[in-house]
């Protein structure tokens, strides 16, 4: 299982949590930054913002397959969980619920619902391991799927919910493009901080720990399932705040959003970036969508995801850790270098 | 210092992400968006389509208020979201003014819903065929020159009740927008002539094994009425006759529709006779019939008769090209003029003439159809009767076809 390979294990050089932040975010962030007064308003939103959702769906697979060892192909279930709550409590044209509460309320209420259901998702997936994780997953995944394409009180069937709007606040309607660029933006850097520290954390490294060796973790007297169980919900927070963003950003929710290609679709991402640190998913993301959306225009229509599927394949075959891997291969090495970095 | 050099590696990526969207510059051709399903379980149906747009596009020359035209193609799955999003690329990247699309029921509803917040972009329909993209909550931008799933019905119930001698009928569709709009069309003239529907079955997109749905099907039925299109058809459709089934089919517009006659395998003896109806017949004599035919069949790898997909994709790009004359290809005012040219279009498509309503929804003839053998083995559409002119409504008072509800699982019920 190339995917569980291990990830920053701990080291007794191990940089303190403010010295990962190099040059090398400065500069990066200062990029993400200008990038809106560079592109248009279609590579704002198309492909920045939406590629900062999906990495940030991916970022939650990377957090539990990364440093916990739990592959879940239900990330994107998780996320369309709290888009369903949106589309419920908050307003929508479907003429089906739609209760209208504020923002403040559905926003918080949406992520901690998901991240309550990614802990229940948790809570069964524990007792599995390896491709065991991922069958129960996907299972789950593709449950949820036929039954909210099916449910018509709840879920309002195949169509779903249409007409989501994003807030207006102070003056700015969050889903014109940059704003929503940059609300996006903040939610994936915080997201990404996060996990960095996290993984840093007495949590974090004790769930590697797990990871590495459940049985020798339990015998010295911690809790494995309660750990994982946490990190399931860490990790649902992570993907239903990126579902929020997903609901704006498409302005609607259904089936289709959470349906079995999509979900194998955040497990590509994950993999073609890479699972070895939390920017691997954003740089998958990136890619994925930018190929998925212009493939057709390379190749017509007939033969389009074929070129998609030749491109991941070849990244998988000669990458296994994805393009963060390549980059370690081929990129500049730390120690050659002669400075210790992450 | 490695982050910072690998960050310069990412920046050259990010560039190269960002200029295509700097060089895309207005060029002279005027560009048109053609929407339809290019992958999923209706990809049969949305190359077909495509012929269906590329026809009407060499009937023209290429050439439209005396610009070129380029038809730029964006791909769905079916599903509402892939829909939006392949419209939102060729809408705000590849800068379309006018878009042809989509396919499929919900896809309809999603642009319509979508084209309301781009008012300065023409949409028109491919082949969407729920109700509801029309005639509830229109957007005035969206026009629909195809027929919705419940016109295409016109004249099929009674058809079934008094011709065929059908009391009680079953129902197997897809469980979203066009087979609700389509079983609605079939059951408000089957109920009421008298007949029962004691069962309904609904059944998701792409699927693959329909046991159950067999096995549930009631045994003292008359006829089973299937409305499944593509891929669902023909599983459906073995599967049934592979279990034995015998009762006699009445089918969905979709369902006998030449995405599905042109099926190899057993298919033939299920299929014949079986009564439809819808915007197209296969054997119509009208020259103008024959000379589409014959236009539709010079694209790669048509089939023996186009598809009803074939046939809306035609007549709403022709709509689209022939307005674009009228405008002399000027859309500079946000299209306003060229939207009033659609709006007051009224032109003779190879299957009569076709106008819009109020709500820019078409009024066209529609055919009762039945499966036959043709003289080369092939499965055609045999016109049995035309139904002229049929507009949204089925021929009843606006108000009181409102009241009978939207179309839904539910509604309308007889059973």
């Amino acid at each position: 299982m190339s995917l569980l390979t291990e990830v920053g294990s701990p080291a007794a050089s191990r940089p303190h949590f403010p010295e990962l932040f190099t040059q090398g975010h400065a500069l990066l962030g200062f990029v993400l930054l200008v990038y809106p007064a560079l592109a248009s308003d279609f590579f704002v939103t198309q492909i920045g913002a939406y590629s900062l959702i999906v990495g940030l769906i991916a970022l939650s697979l990377m957090v539990l397959a990364g440093y916990g060892g739990m592959v879940s192909m239900a990330q994107i279930t998780i996320a369309g969980a709290a888009a369903y709550v949106v589309a419920i409590l908050g307003d929508n044209n479907s003429g089906v619920h739609g209760l209208g509460w504020s923002w403040w309320i559905v926003v918080p209420v949406a992520a901690g619902s998901a991240s309550v259901l990614s802990a229940i998702f948790g809570w069964i997936a524990v007792r599995t391991e390896g491709i065991y994780t991922i069958m129960i997953t996907l299972a789950i995944a593709t449950a949820c799927f036929y039954f909210t394409q099916q449910n018509y009180a709840l879920f309002n069937g195949f169509p779903g919910y249409s007409g989501l709007r994003a807030p207006t606040v102070l003056g700015v309607y969050w889903r014109d493009p940059q704003p929503f660029y940059y609300l996006c933006l903040t939610v994936a850097a915080i997201g990404y901080v996060a996990v960095l520290y996290a993984a840093r954390s007495t949590f974090g490294l004790t769930l590697q720990a797990i990871r590495d060796n459940p049985r020798r973790m339990r015998a010295i007297g911690f809790d494995v399932t309660a750990h994982k169980v946490f990190a399931w919900w860490l990790a649902g927070l992570l993907a239903g705040v990126a579902g929020v963003l997903l609901a704006w950003f498409n302005g609607r929710v259904s089936p289709g959003t959470i349906a079995v290609a999509p979900a194998i679709n955040i497990l590509v991402v994950a993999v073609i970036g890479g699972l070895r640190h939390p920017i691997g998913p954003f740089v998958g993301a990136l890619v994925v969508v930018v190929i998925q959306t212009f493939a057709i225009d390379i190749v017509g229509a007939e033969r389009f995801n074929t070129l998609i599927g030749l491109f991941f394949l070849v990244i998988v075959f000669i990458s296994p850790d994805g393009i963060l891997g390549l980059w370690a291969r081929y990129g500049p090495h730390p120690e050659r270098d002669g400075k210790t970095s992450g | 210092m490695s982050i910072a050099r690998r960050t310069i590696l990412a920046l050259a990526l990010a560039a190269g992400v960002a200029l295509p969207a700097m060089t895309a510059a207005e060029a002279e051709t005027l560009k048109i968006g053609v929407l339809a399903t290019f992958e999923g379980a209706f990809t049969v149906l949305g190359e077909d389509s495509e012929r269906g747009a590329l026809t009407a596009l060499d009937e023209f020359a290429h050439k439209a208020g005396g610009k070129d035209i380029e038809f730029i193609r964006g791909s769905s799955d079916a599903s509402p979201d892939s829909a939006v999003r392949a419209a939102r690329k060729l809408v705000e990247q590849d800068g379309v003014k006018i878009l042809i699309g989509p396919l499929s029921g919900d896809e309809g509803i999603a642009v319509k819903e979508y084209a309301k917040t781009k008012p300065d972009v023409t949409f028109i329909n491919g082949s969407s065929a729920a109700q509801d993209t029309t005639f509830r909550n229109p957007a005035p931008n969206f026009f629909r020159f195809s027929t919705d799933g419940a016109q295409w019905m016109a004249g099929l119930g009674t058809y079934a009740f008094k011709d065929k001698g059908y009391k009680s009928v079953a129902v197997v569709a897809e469980d979203y927008s066009f087979p609700y709009t389509q079983v609605f069309g079939f059951m408000a003239e089957f109920c009421k002539a008298g007949g029962h529907v004691p069962s309904k079955s609904w059944v998701p997109i792409g699927t693959k094994d329909f046991s159950s749905v067999i096995a549930a099907l009631p045994d003292k039925v008359d006829a089973i009425y299937v409305a499944l299109g593509g891929a669902d058809a023909v599983n459906f459709l073995s599967q049934y006759q592979q279990a034995g089934g015998q009762a006699p089919l009445i089918g969905g517009s979709i369902t006998v529709d030449q995405t599905v006659l042109t099926t190899k395998g057993k298919l033939h003896d299920v299929l014949i006779g079986t009564p439809s109806a819808g915007p197209t017949a296969d054997t119509l004599d009208t020259p103008e019939w024959k000379a589409f035919v014959d236009e539709y069949k010079k694209q790669k790898g048509a089939f023996p008769s186009p598809s009803l997909f074939a046939h809306a994709y035609y007549v709403n790009a022709k709509a689209a090209l022939l307005a674009l004359n009228e405008v002399k290809g000027d859309l500079s005012d946000g299209g306003k003029a060229y939207r009033a040219a659609l709006a007051k279009l009224s032109f003779m498509t190879p299957t009569g003439k076709v106008s819009l309503d109020q709500n820019r929804e078409a009024i066209a003839d529609i055919f009762l159809t039945e499966v036959t053998q043709g003289p080369d083995g092939a499965l055609l559409n045999k016109l049995v009767k035309r139904i002229p002119q049929v507009n949204q409504t089925l021929g009843i008072d606006e108000a009181a076809f409102r009241a009978l509800g939207t179309v839904s699982r539910d509604n309308p019920r007889c059973p």
